[in-house]
């Protein structure tokens, strides 16, 4: 499998942020996203999922089955980790694994696996930021997708963490599968290709009229 | 259908505002009387309308939440990531707000309706004509709770959204309701206009809502 990313360009109202950014991720490879505050990072990323509409160029597929859909393959780790509060962390990535399939673990064995077994059974809402942010990659493992998606991943872990996303990222590029990680911390994972996302930034086409304050 | 049957189990769940609106409901029909003075014979003439504009208030009181909270928590990125047809997740949204919402109150309606001095016959057709068109208001109120679903103070502008959209609803909700035990009015016409509006609502609901959360993440 294969992913191709071409010519894209994205528009934030009445910004242009990128233009014609393409690359290309292979089976078992990682690439990393790097650049700015606002350079368009997640926003690249949302592109690729079809979060946000894609202005021009395209994001296409080679050896994926046929009919599959890119939305269908994809594994969106954003800022918010899409947790309900009172629901405990079993509860919650059960209910991902009904959404997103039930083709990977259990939701009990994708806690084992974040380290998380002793407080499967507490809301969420007592949980720390860092445990949280473990609960939403056991959401990658309920689930089998090819394509990962990850926005700055490694926010809020700790060092211990960090490493176990970095064997479970290990694991799934073993396996084919293909991830692209925006972020501008390093990566615990190995890197295929790094791109700049400051680099990608369009000029821009009218200086931006200045705002005047009236109030 | 996994997803839209554990959307529909999370969501009844998490319960919303359901306890409160019933309250609030609550509060409606104890505080009119008070208002209009203890005529029981008007009471009874304007009860089953107090009920039914109570039913859409307390309707109108969790609905802000019911895309918001997973537009704020990241659910709906993932939702509409997930590559399933926003449609559905509206419908499962949508049913299972009408599950903790509207249900209770037509469940306590014949308990309410003796407050307002509301006769056997009018009681069953107010849960009648509930039951007929709270699913319309539901699915017209998605519409607006998807529009706003990304505005910081987006609770005061969907109820001005949504109040007009329902006032049809709420015309053919109580007409048929006062035909129900008034002589020479038939039942029927004005009930099957308001399933034809609740059906009408749905479909509408379900497109425009959705096409509106997709617009949200753009």
């Amino acid at each position: 499998m294969k992913l191709t990313v071409s010519d894209l360009s994205c528009v934030r109202g009445d910004y242009r942020i990128f233009d014609s950014v393409g690359f290309e991720v292979d089976a078992g490879e990682a690439v990393q996203l790097t650049g700015d505050n606002g350079s368009g990072k997640s926003s690249l990323l949302r592109l690729v999922c079809g979060l946000l509409e894609r202005e021009s160029g395209g994001v296409s597929l080679q050896g994926a089955a046929p009919g599959a859909e890119i939305a269908d393959l994809c594994h969106y780790l954003g800022h918010d980790n899409g947790l309900k509060a009172p629901m405990t962390a079993m509860e919650n990535l059960q209910f991902w694994r009904a959404v997103f399939g039930r083709t990977g673990l259990e939701a009990l064995a994708a806690l084992r696996t974040v380290g998380l077994e002793r407080i499967a059974d507490l809301p969420t809402g007592y949980l720390s930021a860092g445990q949280k942010r473990r609960v939403a990659i056991a959401r990658l493992l309920v689930s089998k997708r090819p394509i990962w998606l990850l926005d700055e991943p490694t926010s809020a872990l700790d060092a211990a963490s960090e490493n176990l996303l970095g064997r479970l990222v290990d694991e799934h590029l073993g396996a084919g599968g293909l991830v692209i990680a925006a972020t501008h911390m390093p990566l615990p994972f190995a890197i295929a290709a790094t791109i700049d996302m400051s680099l990608q930034r369009s000029v821009p086409e009218a200086a931006p009229e200045p705002w005047e304050y009236t109030g | 259908m996994t997803m839209a049957w554990a959307l529909f189990k999370r969501d009844v769940g998490l319960g919303g505002a359901g306890f409160v609106g019933l309250i609030f409901f609550l509060s409606i029909v104890t505080i009119l009387p008070f208002g209009v003075g203890p005529d029981l014979n008007l009471l009874a003439r304007i009860g089953p309308a107090i009920l039914w504009i109570g039913a859409l208030l307390s309707m109108l009181l969790g609905l802000d939440r019911l895309f918001r909270a997973d537009y704020e928590d990241g659910s709906l990125d993932l939702l509409l990531a997930s590559g399933h047809a926003m449609e559905i997740v509206v419908l499962a949204k949508v049913a299972a707000y009408w599950v903790t919402t509207a249900l209770p109150l037509i469940v306590a309606v014949p308990f309410f309706g003796f407050f307002l001095n509301l006769e056997p016959p009018a009681i069953g057709a107010l849960v009648a004509t509930l039951l007929a068109g709270t699913p319309g208001l539901a699915f017209a109120g998605a519409i607006g709770a998807a529009v706003t679903v990304s505005l910081p103070r987006g609770g005061m502008l969907l109820a001005v959204v949504i109040l007009p959209i329902c006032v049809p609803i709420l015309i053919f909700g109580v007409s048929a309701t006062l035909a129900a035990y008034t002589d020479p009015d038939p039942f029927l016409p004005p009930f099957a206009i308001l399933l034809a509006l609740t059906l009408f609502s749905a479909v509408i609901g379900l497109f425009v809502a959705a096409s509106a959360l997709r617009a949200s993440s753009r």
